[in-house]
Protein backbone atom coordinates (compact mmCIF):
# COMPACT_ATOMS: atom_id res chain seq x y z
CA UNK A 1 0.00 0.00 0.00
CA UNK A 2 1.47 3.37 -0.99
CA UNK A 3 1.63 6.54 1.08
CA UNK A 4 0.06 9.74 -0.14
CA UNK A 5 1.36 13.28 -0.58
CA UNK A 6 -1.24 16.07 -0.54
CA UNK A 7 -0.57 19.52 -2.02
CA UNK A 8 -2.65 22.47 -0.86
CA UNK A 9 -3.15 25.97 -2.21
CA UNK A 10 -0.72 27.16 -4.88
CA UNK A 11 1.34 23.97 -4.44
CA UNK A 12 -1.44 22.04 -6.16
CA UNK A 13 -1.00 24.22 -9.26
CA UNK A 14 2.79 23.89 -9.17
CA UNK A 15 2.67 20.10 -8.88
CA UNK A 16 -0.23 19.81 -11.30
CA UNK A 17 -2.21 17.51 -9.02
CA UNK A 18 -3.65 17.64 -5.51
CA UNK A 19 -2.50 14.18 -4.50
CA UNK A 20 0.31 11.83 -5.37
CA UNK A 21 0.76 8.18 -4.39
CA UNK A 22 4.36 7.43 -3.38
CA UNK A 23 6.38 4.50 -2.08
CA UNK A 24 6.64 4.67 1.74
CA UNK A 25 10.00 5.53 3.31
CA UNK A 26 12.00 8.46 4.70
CA UNK A 27 10.84 11.80 3.30
CA UNK A 28 14.25 12.61 1.80
CA UNK A 29 14.02 9.42 -0.20
CA UNK A 30 10.44 10.10 -1.30
CA UNK A 31 11.39 13.60 -2.47
CA UNK A 32 14.21 12.32 -4.66
CA UNK A 33 11.55 10.71 -6.86
CA UNK A 34 10.05 14.15 -7.60
CA UNK A 35 11.19 16.97 -9.87
CA UNK A 36 14.06 18.70 -7.96
CA UNK A 37 12.53 22.17 -8.47
CA UNK A 38 9.31 20.88 -6.99
CA UNK A 39 11.09 19.34 -4.00
CA UNK A 40 12.68 22.74 -3.30
CA UNK A 41 9.23 24.37 -3.31
CA UNK A 42 7.87 21.74 -0.93
CA UNK A 43 10.73 22.21 1.52
CA UNK A 44 10.40 26.03 1.50
CA UNK A 45 10.51 27.51 4.98
CA UNK A 46 6.98 28.90 4.69
CA UNK A 47 5.52 25.50 3.87
CA UNK A 48 4.33 23.50 6.89
CA UNK A 49 3.75 19.76 6.88
CA UNK A 50 1.05 17.67 8.50
CA UNK A 51 1.16 13.90 8.88
CA UNK A 52 -2.30 12.29 8.95
CA UNK A 53 -3.88 15.61 9.90
CA UNK A 54 -1.40 16.51 12.69
CA UNK A 55 0.93 19.46 12.18
CA UNK A 56 4.64 18.58 12.32
CA UNK A 57 7.37 20.58 14.01
CA UNK A 58 10.28 21.92 11.92
CA UNK A 59 12.73 19.39 13.30
CA UNK A 60 10.56 16.31 13.10
CA UNK A 61 12.11 13.59 10.95
CA UNK A 62 9.43 12.21 8.64
CA UNK A 63 9.27 8.57 7.64
CA UNK A 64 6.18 7.63 5.69
CA UNK A 65 4.53 4.31 6.48
CA UNK A 66 2.01 2.54 4.29
CA UNK A 67 -1.26 4.48 4.15
CA UNK A 68 0.23 7.64 5.65
CA UNK A 69 -0.94 10.99 4.30
CA UNK A 70 1.60 13.81 4.30
CA UNK A 71 0.21 17.26 3.48
CA UNK A 72 2.22 20.28 2.35
CA UNK A 73 0.58 23.47 3.61
CA UNK A 74 1.58 26.88 2.22
CA UNK A 75 0.64 30.03 4.20
CA UNK A 76 -3.12 30.22 4.73
CA UNK A 77 -5.38 33.03 3.57
CA UNK A 78 -8.92 32.45 4.73
CA UNK A 79 -12.00 34.41 5.70
CA UNK B 1 -22.55 24.54 22.69
CA UNK B 2 -21.09 25.67 19.42
CA UNK B 3 -22.50 25.22 15.92
CA UNK B 4 -19.53 24.88 13.56
CA UNK B 5 -20.03 24.18 9.87
CA UNK B 6 -17.82 23.97 6.78
CA UNK B 7 -20.08 24.32 3.74
CA UNK B 8 -19.51 23.60 0.06
CA UNK B 9 -22.69 25.43 -0.96
CA UNK B 10 -24.22 28.83 -0.33
CA UNK B 11 -26.12 29.68 2.84
CA UNK B 12 -28.52 32.39 3.95
CA UNK B 13 -27.06 34.62 6.70
CA UNK B 14 -30.50 36.08 7.64
CA UNK B 15 -31.97 32.61 8.08
CA UNK B 16 -28.96 31.43 10.08
CA UNK B 17 -29.13 34.50 12.33
CA UNK B 18 -32.87 34.07 12.87
CA UNK B 19 -32.34 30.44 13.93
CA UNK B 20 -29.36 31.30 16.14
CA UNK B 21 -31.23 34.15 17.83
CA UNK B 22 -34.28 31.95 18.44
CA UNK B 23 -32.05 29.25 19.95
CA UNK B 24 -30.62 31.64 22.56
CA UNK B 25 -33.49 33.56 24.14
CA UNK B 26 -31.57 34.02 27.40
CA UNK B 27 -28.75 35.91 25.71
CA UNK B 28 -28.90 39.66 26.31
CA UNK B 29 -26.67 40.36 23.34
CA UNK B 30 -25.74 38.74 20.06
CA UNK B 31 -22.85 39.99 17.93
CA UNK B 32 -22.40 38.74 14.39
CA UNK B 33 -19.88 39.24 11.61
CA UNK B 34 -20.58 38.46 7.96
CA UNK B 35 -17.77 38.28 5.43
CA UNK B 36 -18.80 38.41 1.78
CA UNK B 37 -17.14 38.48 -1.61
CA UNK B 38 -16.43 42.09 -2.48
CA UNK B 39 -18.19 43.57 -5.51
CA UNK B 40 -16.09 46.39 -6.89
CA UNK B 41 -15.95 48.07 -10.26
CA UNK B 42 -12.87 48.47 -12.41
CA UNK B 43 -10.22 46.36 -14.12
CA UNK B 44 -9.12 44.70 -10.87
CA UNK B 45 -12.64 43.63 -9.95
CA UNK B 46 -12.88 40.14 -8.51
CA UNK B 47 -15.10 37.99 -10.72
CA UNK B 48 -14.85 34.90 -8.55
CA UNK B 49 -13.12 33.69 -5.43
CA UNK B 50 -12.24 30.12 -4.55
CA UNK B 51 -11.45 28.81 -1.10
CA UNK B 52 -9.79 25.42 -0.83
CA UNK B 53 -9.81 23.44 2.38
CA UNK B 54 -8.11 20.28 3.63
CA UNK B 55 -10.58 17.75 4.96
CA UNK B 56 -8.14 16.29 7.50
CA UNK B 57 -7.54 19.64 9.19
CA UNK B 58 -9.91 22.48 8.29
CA UNK B 59 -13.08 21.51 10.14
CA UNK B 60 -11.17 20.02 13.13
CA UNK B 61 -9.28 23.33 13.35
CA UNK B 62 -12.52 25.34 13.29
CA UNK B 63 -13.92 23.15 16.05
CA UNK B 64 -10.79 23.68 18.16
CA UNK B 65 -11.13 27.44 17.62
CA UNK B 66 -14.76 27.31 18.74
CA UNK B 67 -13.74 25.41 21.89
CA UNK B 68 -10.99 27.95 22.64
CA UNK B 69 -13.44 30.83 22.14
CA UNK B 70 -16.03 29.29 24.43
CA UNK B 71 -13.40 28.58 27.07
CA UNK B 72 -12.29 32.23 27.10
CA UNK B 73 -15.64 34.05 27.29
CA UNK B 74 -18.93 33.32 29.00
CA UNK B 75 -21.15 32.56 26.01
CA UNK B 76 -24.64 31.16 25.64
CA UNK B 77 -23.89 30.12 22.08
CA UNK B 78 -21.39 30.38 19.26
CA UNK B 79 -21.97 29.99 15.52
CA UNK B 80 -19.18 29.60 12.97
CA UNK B 81 -20.07 28.94 9.33
CA UNK B 82 -17.35 29.03 6.65
CA UNK B 83 -17.67 28.36 2.94
CA UNK B 84 -15.29 26.58 0.64
CA UNK B 85 -15.51 26.28 -3.15
CA UNK B 86 -16.14 28.93 -5.79
CA UNK B 87 -18.02 32.09 -4.80
CA UNK B 88 -19.04 35.26 -6.61
CA UNK B 89 -19.40 38.92 -5.60
CA UNK B 90 -22.08 39.30 -2.95
CA UNK B 91 -21.90 35.66 -1.82
CA UNK B 92 -21.44 35.11 1.91
CA UNK B 93 -18.07 33.54 2.85
CA UNK B 94 -18.10 33.43 6.62
CA UNK B 95 -20.62 34.06 9.38
CA UNK B 96 -19.64 34.21 13.04
CA UNK B 97 -22.11 34.95 15.82
CA UNK B 98 -21.66 34.96 19.58
CA UNK B 99 -24.52 35.08 22.07
CA UNK B 100 -23.86 36.14 25.66
CA UNK B 101 -25.56 37.57 28.73
CA UNK B 102 -23.61 40.78 28.26
CA UNK B 103 -22.45 42.51 25.13
CA UNK B 104 -18.72 42.76 25.89
CA UNK B 105 -18.27 39.00 25.91
CA UNK B 106 -20.21 38.71 22.65
CA UNK B 107 -18.18 41.43 20.89
CA UNK B 108 -14.84 40.04 22.05
CA UNK B 109 -15.65 36.42 21.25
CA UNK B 110 -16.80 37.22 17.69
CA UNK B 111 -13.72 39.41 17.12
CA UNK B 112 -11.37 36.71 18.46
CA UNK B 113 -12.97 33.97 16.36
CA UNK B 114 -12.78 36.07 13.18
CA UNK B 115 -9.13 37.06 13.67
CA UNK B 116 -8.21 33.40 14.06
CA UNK B 117 -10.35 32.26 11.15
CA UNK B 118 -8.61 34.80 8.91
CA UNK B 119 -5.05 34.01 9.83
CA UNK B 120 -4.89 30.56 11.39
CA UNK B 121 -7.54 28.41 9.78
CA UNK B 122 -6.67 25.99 7.02
CA UNK B 123 -8.01 27.79 3.97
CA UNK B 124 -6.27 28.77 0.76
CA UNK B 125 -7.78 31.50 -1.36
CA UNK B 126 -7.49 32.43 -4.98
CA UNK B 127 -9.21 35.20 -6.87
CA UNK B 128 -10.22 35.51 -10.49
CA UNK B 129 -9.93 38.91 -12.14
CA UNK B 130 -9.78 39.91 -15.81
CA UNK B 131 -6.12 38.77 -15.64
CA UNK B 132 -7.01 35.25 -14.56
CA UNK B 133 -6.73 33.26 -11.32
CA UNK B 134 -4.23 34.33 -8.66
CA UNK B 135 -3.42 32.81 -5.26
CA UNK B 136 -3.78 35.25 -2.36
CA UNK B 137 -0.98 35.42 0.19
CA UNK B 138 -1.75 36.29 3.81
CA UNK B 139 -1.58 40.00 4.67
CA UNK B 140 0.75 41.28 7.42
CA UNK B 141 -2.38 42.77 9.02
CA UNK B 142 -3.74 39.30 9.59
CA UNK B 143 -0.75 38.46 11.78
CA UNK B 144 -0.91 41.79 13.59
CA UNK B 145 -4.56 41.09 14.32
CA UNK B 146 -3.59 37.82 15.99
CA UNK B 147 -1.09 39.54 18.26
CA UNK B 148 -4.01 41.44 19.85
CA UNK B 149 -4.99 38.27 21.69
Amino acid sequence: MPAKLVFLGRLEDIVGTGELAVTPGPLEQVLTTLDPALAVELLGERVRMALNGALLGDSDAVVLAEGDELAFLPPVSGG
Amino acid sequence: MADVRLLGEGFSPPEEMAAFTAAHPAAGGIVSFLGQVRAEPGPHAVEALELKHYAAMTLPGMEALAAATRARWALDGLLIIHRYGVMHPGDPIVLVAAAARHRRDAFAAADFAMDHLKSQSWFWKREKTAAGWRWIEPRPDDHRDLARW
